[in-house]
């Protein structure tokens, strides 16, 4: 799916991530964890096209990142549902249609999903939501809505950057239950976290791998978790 | 199905509901724009009637002054008569002169009362007599009749009109031109305008397009619905502004048609119909200028 070799990547300055080699097979399931300001989001950024390695080579479902034109990474993004830290909307459309925004991008009938999006809104607690503007929402609503519209397509890869930042952990436990649903569907997941909880707590359901940014590089974690 | 560019012209004018609303709505901007193309297209009107106007004036002038000439005879009392009679027949053996006519003295005073008052005595001062010529068919050989009328009546000056008529016809033309290049000018400004204001609402939408990029659009879905904003915004501002500068020019008073320079300013005939061509073409400049400006800014964002 996703395939990095000896990437690197710096912004200006020194190397914030060097020499990483790691291969995200179809049905994998991720935790990547390390401090604040490691790169998270940056090798998280590298999975889906936004940053191009300044070394190496990152492979979207086969294409080499630096081959792929504008439409191309705009094809990628359909397969790759990504939530971000900061989850941006369009601020003046409801939440529902928000959520629905991929699909009316990618030019299908939103009207052919209307149960889907139900359903989607109800698991992450948003049906209440639906008609209110993202501004209304609170961070954790936030979150919740951004996962929705993540998933909508049915990505084959969803790649989450701190999703349970903002969310109590009842919530947060219903979201994980959402991704491991999805990781048993065959999807392929990646979380960035720190929230060493969340960790064990999927990894009773689900063989979760845990790697490690630290000292420039990823590194698979042992069983200390 | 609607086919290729029908279709999405269709989609321009008239939009595609769903992606127009993932550009949220400006009012201040759009009014400006608006605004901006009405006024413009209201002076493309006005220039447009310009250079018609200057245009109708340079044929008018270069035809009409063409067909008649003045010959004058200044001689001594006693031989007037007689040298006017030698100029008449003259000009009657001269092709190409339709007709040529001595003004009477009544004429001559009527045309010089304007400047001496009624109570001139025409009759004892030395004034030259005055020949009408009206030229037919392709005109006088004017340099062989004045070699002709060199020979055969020395105090006769023919005056064709060609010095002065150059001039102002060339004027004519000049300003025709100056006319088109303002045309070209409003064109250009709209454009400048529109990108202007396009680049405008990208930067303000650079989180609509982030989030667009992230869910998976396309550059030519985000640049469409930017396009298709500014593209409808300038065809409706061209359109106010072509109707008020139309109806503006049809309601000019109209100062009877003693042929003055302003009184032409205006559309004759079928000339009516050029000032619909404005709106489109507005449309048409701000679709290429949005598109550029959308084209640009996208390219530079991951």
């Amino acid at each position: 799916m996703i395939e990095l070799e000896n990437v690197a990547y710096s912004y200006g300055g020194g190397e914030l991530l060097s020499d990483i080699s790691l291969e995200l097979s179809p049905g994998s399931f991720h935790f990547l964890t390390g401090p604040s300001g490691a790169g998270k989001t940056t090798f998280l950024k590298l999975c889906y096209g936004a940053l191009v390695p300044t070394a190496g080579e990152v492979r979207l479902f086969g294409d080499e990142v630096r081959t792929l034109h504008r439409d191309d990474i705009a094809l990628v993004r359909r397969r790759v549902g990504v939530v971000h830290q900061d989850c941006q909307f369009l601020d003046h459309l409801p939440v529902a249609d928000n959520v629905a925004l991929p699909l009316a991008v990618s030019g299908q009938d939103g009207a052919d999903h209307l149960e889907d999006l139900r359903e989607l809104m109800g698991w992450v607690g948003l049906n209440a939501r639906a008609d209110a503007f993202p501004p209304q929402l609170s961070g954790g609503e936030r979150q919740r809505a951004a996962l929705a519209r993540a998933v909508i397509m049915s990505p084959d890869v969803v790649l989450a950057d701190e999703p349970t930042g903002n969310i109590d952990w009842e919530m947060s436990q219903r979201l994980l239950t959402l991704l491991i649903e999805l990781n048993r569907m065959g999807k392929t997941i990646m979380i960035a976290t720190h929230d060493l909880n969340l960790i064990r707590a999927a990894k009773a359901h689900v063989q979760a791998r845990v790697l490690r940014i630290s000292q420039r590089r990823v590194q698979l974690a042992g069983a200390d978790l | 199905m609607l086919s290729g560019g029908f279709g999405r012209l269709l989609v321009l004018l008239v939009g595609d509901a769903q992606a127009d609303r993932i550009v949220p709505p400006t009012g201040y901007t759009a009014r400006l724009t608006v605004f901006s193309a009405a006024a413009m297209a209201f002076l493309a009107v006005f220039t447009l009637a310009l250079s018609l106007a200057t245009g109708r004036l340079a044929d008018r002038w270069g035809a009409e002054l063409a067909r008649t000439s003045t010959l004058r005879i200044s001689a001594p009392a006693e031989q007037m008569a007689a040298q006017t009679e030698a100029a008449l027949r003259v000009l009657e053996t001269t092709p190409g002169v339709e007709r040529a006519r001595a003004l009477t003295d009544e004429e001559q005073r009527a045309l010089l009362e304007p400047w001496f008052g009624p109570d001139l005595p025409v009759d004892t001062l030395p004034v030259p007599r005055l020949i009408e010529i009206v030229e037919g068919g392709d005109g006088f050989d004017a340099a062989g009749l004045r070699l002709r009328l060199s020979a055969e009546v020395p105090g006769a000056v023919l005056d064709d009109h060609t010095r002065w008529r150059r001039p102002l016809v060339s004027a004519a033309r000049a300003l025709r031109s100056l006319g088109w290049l303002a045309i070209l000018l409003i064109a250009g400004t709209v454009a400048a305008m529109i990108t202007l204001a396009a680049n405008a609402a990208l930067a303000a939408n650079a989180q609509v397009i982030a989030v667009l990029r992230l869910v998976g659009a396309r550059d030519s879905y985000i640049a469409g619905a930017f396009v298709r904003r500014f593209t409808q915004r300038a065809l409706a501002g061209a359109a106010i502004g072509t109707v008020l500068g139309v109806g503006a020019i049809a309601f000019l008073p109209s100062a009877d048609a003693a042929g003055g320079f302003l009184t032409g300013l205006g559309f004759r005939g079928w000339h009516w119909g050029l000032p619909v061509l404005i709106p489109p073409l507005a449309a048409a400049v701000a679709y290429v200028a949005t598109r550029a400006a959308a084209r640009r800014t996208l390219r530079e964002l991951p």
